[in-house]
């Protein structure tokens, strides 16, 4: 077997705790994230709560673990989205390169990446008021012209090769050689991306519900952990820190396991070796 | 090169008109009528009426929207609903902090990113290079507003270097105002000049593996004088793409990390505008933050034409 | 006294032998010709001189020159070597220039790196030596970026600025291989003029036996690292006293025995075909200017047929081929296939397309190496479609027709060499019995000896199944040993057509005539007699 980068197994490993914490949040977390108390508000980390509690007496382990779940589920349903969305147009693209299709396809992205994701929410959040799915949907969009280029980049290379040309000669159309000869050779590109757009879905999730254009009370969301620690920082920063390094980590673990495939992937690095 | 210039001046200008397009009918549109969607759901018939005629709600969509256009052509953004001031006030007082920390920001981006990244590709393979990717890998990893929040507890709250947050106002001098956008600005400016870095070096590790590279070498030059004498122009190419995307990053970044400190921009008058459905004052931010990414993109264009000979003569 | 003697060079990659005692000498105002197939060592030779190696690279053996051994100097001196002792050209002049900066920036770069001149005196003499090689003041002023030039001037301005400071030896590795015949044989005369007017040493790495005879003094044979032979050009050409040298020269002129068995229909019948493509906008308003690609063609290709096409790089004969494969529309006139009209995309029925099939050049880029070779293979039945099993016998015998195992239908492409990818190639477009093959510089890309044996293999295919050829290629010499009748094309148009034997032998019109008097040629005496 092919040894595997050190960053791989290191990324992978990050990404399995939180993907693990935010699975096990749905049979069990060491405290309820729902109810208040008082009694025991803005304890610092202990044996009994490892990350301490909140201003409601929140146990914040609880909360990180069930957060986890907002933040993985806003960030997968988006990527999806723009993978669904983008994967088709960037393929649709490149086999009408240089027509009018790819034209309007292109401009149209570079019109997407004019709205950067805070914006689109912002536009979607004014008119049907703040939620997690419309944060799904802000990065989605977002998410779309990046698969598109990536898509169409790869496979703008990938048709100026002879068994391309020899798939035409077999008389097969654009549509089938996209499947079956471009979509299987840029696959390596898209599952990079996928990880990069992943993690920065994270962080887009987590600066949405700091503003309040996010997921909104009572879901448990990081970056309204932040948002609400802020005004505490100065006598609880255990609040602010904990919900911070969740994020960081979840997102170092993604970018670290996105380098380590495509070490393994990208078949330049791998001819290389 | 001039002709190269009006093409894109072209085209910037189609994505404008779409863009405004968009964003006009995203908002005027899609809600159904805006007086009473402002208003809110108890707001009496009368009411509702006159602030449609206030607003013009009675003309065509069309002509709605020419007005719009045409007012913001001359300056005039409409009046704030709940302001009662005219929109192009609020934004101007609000621009003078946002732009600001953007520019700042973008700028501790490149002067941190440059060194950094050709460093790294200089003794790539060595420790140093490990290093510096391990220490943007985090970089990148880090939510600027978070990154804000350390930045407020350690440098304001822990050793009171600085205030924790607000703006004194461009009247109150210049020095005194840039030490308020410092600590913003330094949030902002690390998680991308982390991404900036590992794109510069990866440009210039790439230029460093091209043929003309060899040649200069076998001409007598040195590693070092091949890297700055022909790799470093070449790697900008990919750099400056990066750039013009960071800046729309930095832009929108500003907005949130205003949160943090209290300072009285862009991004605390649009989220007060969506709480109180200040639809006005909304649609005219949000065309304004497209506007500057979109003449972004056009100097970013523009900087290609000037570093790359093939590209001036295509139009 | 020698230019530069090199003895027992030696040189290992990450403990991999790569060249194994080698040790020649240089003397100046001669030209030393170093010739190999790929992989024998030959261009990392030159990089060793150069002290010019890839990372992991260990170097033993000296290289005197002018008393000092250039083996033992550090990187700093080395720099002041090259460029000013050592001069080095490359085969991919497209590549091999600074696309941001002027060339005459980059000539003058040579001078003032080594403190030669001050920036205003170097442009002076970047000036001359341009003039030298060919660009005139006029047409190529200093202030031109590379891609305004071709790809012969780009390699004009290379060797401008290896010679700008006069160094006593040039390397030139593989310099025309990636250029046309007629450019070729101007970069060779340029180069042979230098050496005589300048006293310099060259160094010409290359591939190609004909163009070593035609200009080195002294040549060395290089196998696997070492050099088998080597000597003054003219005796050991006509001696061939090495085994491997005999072999080399066997596989290069090799032709092919095949019987003429061209029936009078016609097969493929090409009328008037005119193909355009729209140009990028001159002015913002005035109609897009347009390139004749494709001007009016008109052939004949008999049933049992084998059909030369010649022509230089961007002659038309790519887009005339994608015509012809139903590739690519046209704007007047017409094809037939066997009477019926070949259009582009979808409109042309299954049937005709599965009558013509294509192999192409480069034998990395026509396979996806997602797929198995059994499913490469059996791609055209796509055409024709059949059941699972009889694909996968259909494939077998293809397999084996071209020399290859049934075996091999469970590999992937990566597995195999070069040689085997174009058999593979030619098994996918026999596999539903076209009845015509297009061959596009099918095998340009290989090494004589695997050249030769691919030439073999279609001989005997042809006759074996009754196919009819349509060889496109650059190389003359290849398109004489396979075809019946050659076309040559120029500028959209052919202007000449014929036996191939009597056009190549008798060319009609100037061009031919050009084409064929650059085609370097190793003298008929040389080869006369057998090796001794």
């Amino acid at each position: 077997m092919k040894r595997l980068p050190l960053t791989l197994w290191i990324g992978a490993a990050l990404s399995a705790v939180f993907a693990l914490a935010a699975l096990v949040s749905f049979l069990w977390t060491p405290y309820a994230v729902d109810g208040m108390m008082i009694a025991s508000r803005l304890q610092a980390p202990s044996a009994a709560h490892w990350f301490g509690t909140d201003h409601f007496g929140r146990d914040i382990l609880s909360m990180i673990m069930v957060g986890a779940r907002t933040s993985i589920a806003v960030a997968v349903i988006a990527v999806g989205m723009g993978m669904a969305l983008g994967v088709p147009l960037g393929l649709l693209a490149a086999a009408n390169r240089g027509g009018l299709v790819d034209e309007i396809i292109m401009r149209g992205n570079d019109l997407i990446f004019a709205f950067p994701a805070l914006v689109i929410a912002i536009l979607i959040t004014a008119v049907f008021g703040p939620s997690a799915v419309n944060a799904i949907i802000a990065i989605g969009i977002f998410n779309t012209p990046v698969f598109a280029r990536v898509t169409r980049g790869g496979a703008l290379s990938l048709w100026t090769l002879d068994y391309i040309r020899a798939a035409e000669v077999a008389g097969k159309g654009p549509a089938r050689i996209s499947v079956e000869h471009i979509l299987p050779n840029i696959a390596n590109l898209l599952i990079v991306q996928g990880t990069i757009q992943f993690s920065l879905g994270i962080l887009a999730e987590a600066a949405l519900s700091y503003v309040g254009l996010g997921a909104q009370p009572p879901t448990p969301s990081w970056g309204r952990m932040l948002a609400e620690a802020q005004t505490m920082i100065s006598i609880a920063p255990h609040m602010a820190i904990i919900p911070g390094l969740a994020i960081v980590l979840t997102v170092l673990g993604l970018n670290l396991m996105g380098d380590g495939l495509r070490d393994v992937l990208d078949p330049r690095v791998r001819r290389a070796r | 090169m001039l002709r190269y210039a009006l093409s894109r001046l072209l085209s910037l200008s189609l994505s404008l008109v779409v863009a405004s397009l968009v964003i006009f009918f995203v908002i005027e549109v899609i809600p159904g009528d805006p007086a009473s969607y402002m208003l809110g759901m108890n707001a009496r018939p009368e009411t509702v009426a006159a602030l449609s005629r206030e607003l013009g709600l009675d003309q065509p969509i069309f002509t709605r929207y020419l007005a719009w256009v045409g007012g913001m052509l001359t300056g005039d953004f409409g009046t704030s609903y709940t302001y009662r001031v005219p929109v192009g006030d609020l934004i101007a007082a609000r621009l003078g902090v946002s732009l600001p920390l953007t520019v700042y920001a973008l700028l501790l981006t490149i002067v941190i990113a440059f060194p950094v990244g050709l460093i790294a590709a200089a003794t790539r393979g060595s420790a140093l290079d490990a290093g510096i990717m391990g220490g943007t890998q985090l970089g990148i990893a880090v939510p600027n507003f978070w990154f804000a929040m350390l930045l407020v507890l350690f440098f304001a709250i822990t050793l009171q270097w600085f205030s924790a947050g607000g703006f004194p106002g461009w009247d109150r001098g210049f020095w005194i105002n840039i030490k308020a956008l410092t600590l913003p600005a330094v949030a902002l400016a690390l998680p991308q000049a982390s991404i900036l870095a590992r794109v510069m070096r990866s440009a210039v590790i790439e230029t460093l593996g091209q043929d003309y590279i060899r040649t200069a070498r076998a001409k007598g030059l040195t590693s070092r004088q091949a890297v700055v004498g022909h790799a470093l122009r070449n790697a900008l190419i990919p750099v400056l793409t990066i750039i013009g995307l960071q800046f729309s990053f930095l832009l929108a970044g500003a907005i949130i990390i205003e949160n943090v400190f209290f300072l009285p921009g862009l991004g605390r008058l649009i989220f007060q505008a969506i709480t109180q459905r200040d639809l006005i004052v909304v649609e005219s931010v949000v065309m304004l933050l497209v506007f500057a990414v979109i003449m972004v993109t056009f100097l970013v264009d523009l900087a290609y034409a000037a570093v790359d000979p093939r590209l001036r003569r295509r139009a | 006294m020698s230019l530069i003697d090199i003895r027992n060079l030696s040189l290992d990659i990450h403990g991999t032998p790569i060249l194994r005692d080698v040790s020649f000498s240089l003397q100046a105002g001669q030209v030393f010709g170093l010739v190999g197939e790929s992989g024998s060592g030959k261009s990392m030779t030159s990089l060793a001189l150069m002290k010019l190696m890839p990372e992991g690279a260990r170097r033993t053996g000296s290289a005197v020159m002018d008393g000092r051994d250039l083996f033992g100097l550090d990187e700093r001196a080395m720099c002041g070597v090259r460029g000013n002792q050592i001069g080095m050209i490359f085969q991919e002049p497209m590549t091999a220039l600074n696309p941001v900066q002027t060339i005459g920036d980059q000539v003058a770069e040579t001078l003032v790196i080594h403190g030669a001149a001050s920036r205003g005196e170097a442009l002076r003499v970047a000036r001359e030596k341009l003039d030298r090689v060919g660009l005139d003041a006029a047409r190529f002023p200093l202030t031109r970026y590379p891609h305004e030039l071709s790809g012969g001037q780009r390699q004009r301005v290379c060797i401008a600025m290896a010679i700008a400071l006069r160094p006593r030896l040039l390397i030139a590795d593989e310099p025309t291989t990636a250029l046309d015949v007629t450019t070729q044989a101007q970069i060779l005369e340029l180069l042979k003029g230098l050496v005589a007017d300048e006293g310099m040493g060259l160094m010409l790495i290359t591939h190609d036996l004909a163009v070593v005879s035609g200009i080195a003094d002294q040549v060395a044979v290089m196998q696997q690292g070492r050099i088998v032979e080597q000597g003054p050009t003219e005796a050991l050409f006509r001696a061939r006293a090495h085994a491997y040298t005999r072999q080399l020269f066997a596989a290069s002129s090799h032709i092919p025995a095949r019987e003429a068995m061209a029936e009078e229909a016609p097969l493929l019948e090409v009328r008037d075909v005119v193909r355009e493509y729209a140009l990028p906008r001159r002015s913002l308003f005035g109609p897009a200017p347009s390139l004749r690609a494709v001007a009016g063609v008109s052939l004949t290709l008999r049933r049992g047929e084998s059909l030369g096409l010649v022509g230089e790089s961007g002659c038309g004969k790519s887009t005339l081929t994608r015509a012809i494969l139903g590739l690519e529309a046209l704007q007047a006139g017409e094809i037939r296939l066997d009477g019926q009209p070949v259009l582009a995309g979808r409109r042309m029925p299954p049937a005709l397309r599965a009558g013509v099939q294509v192999v192409f050049q480069d034998p990395y880029g026509s396979f996806n190496p997602r797929h198995k070779v059994a499913r490469l293979v059996a791609e055209p039945f796509h055409l024709a479609p059949v059941d699972a099993g009889t694909a996968r016998d259909r494939v077998a015998e293809s397999l084996d027709a071209v020399g290859l195992q049934a075996s091999d239908m469970d590999k992937y492409i990566h597995e195999f060499s070069g040689g085997q990818r174009q058999r593979i190639a030619i098994a996918r477009a026999l596999i539903i019995r076209p009845k015509l093959i297009v061959l596009d510089e099918a095998v340009s890309a290989l090494d004589v000896s695997v050249r030769a044996r691919i030439l073999d293999l279609l001989a005997d295919l042809q006759g074996r199944y009754g196919l009819s050829y349509l060889f496109i290629s650059h190389d003359l010499g290849v398109v004489r040993a396979i075809t019946d009748r050659v076309l040559v094309m120029k500028s959209g148009e052919i202007v000449e057509e014929g036996p191939t034997e009597a056009v190549f032998d008798a060319p009609a019109h100037p061009y031919t005539r050009q084409l064929v008097a650059a085609t370097p040629q190793i003298p008929a005496d040389w080869m006369a007699q057998e090796p001794v």
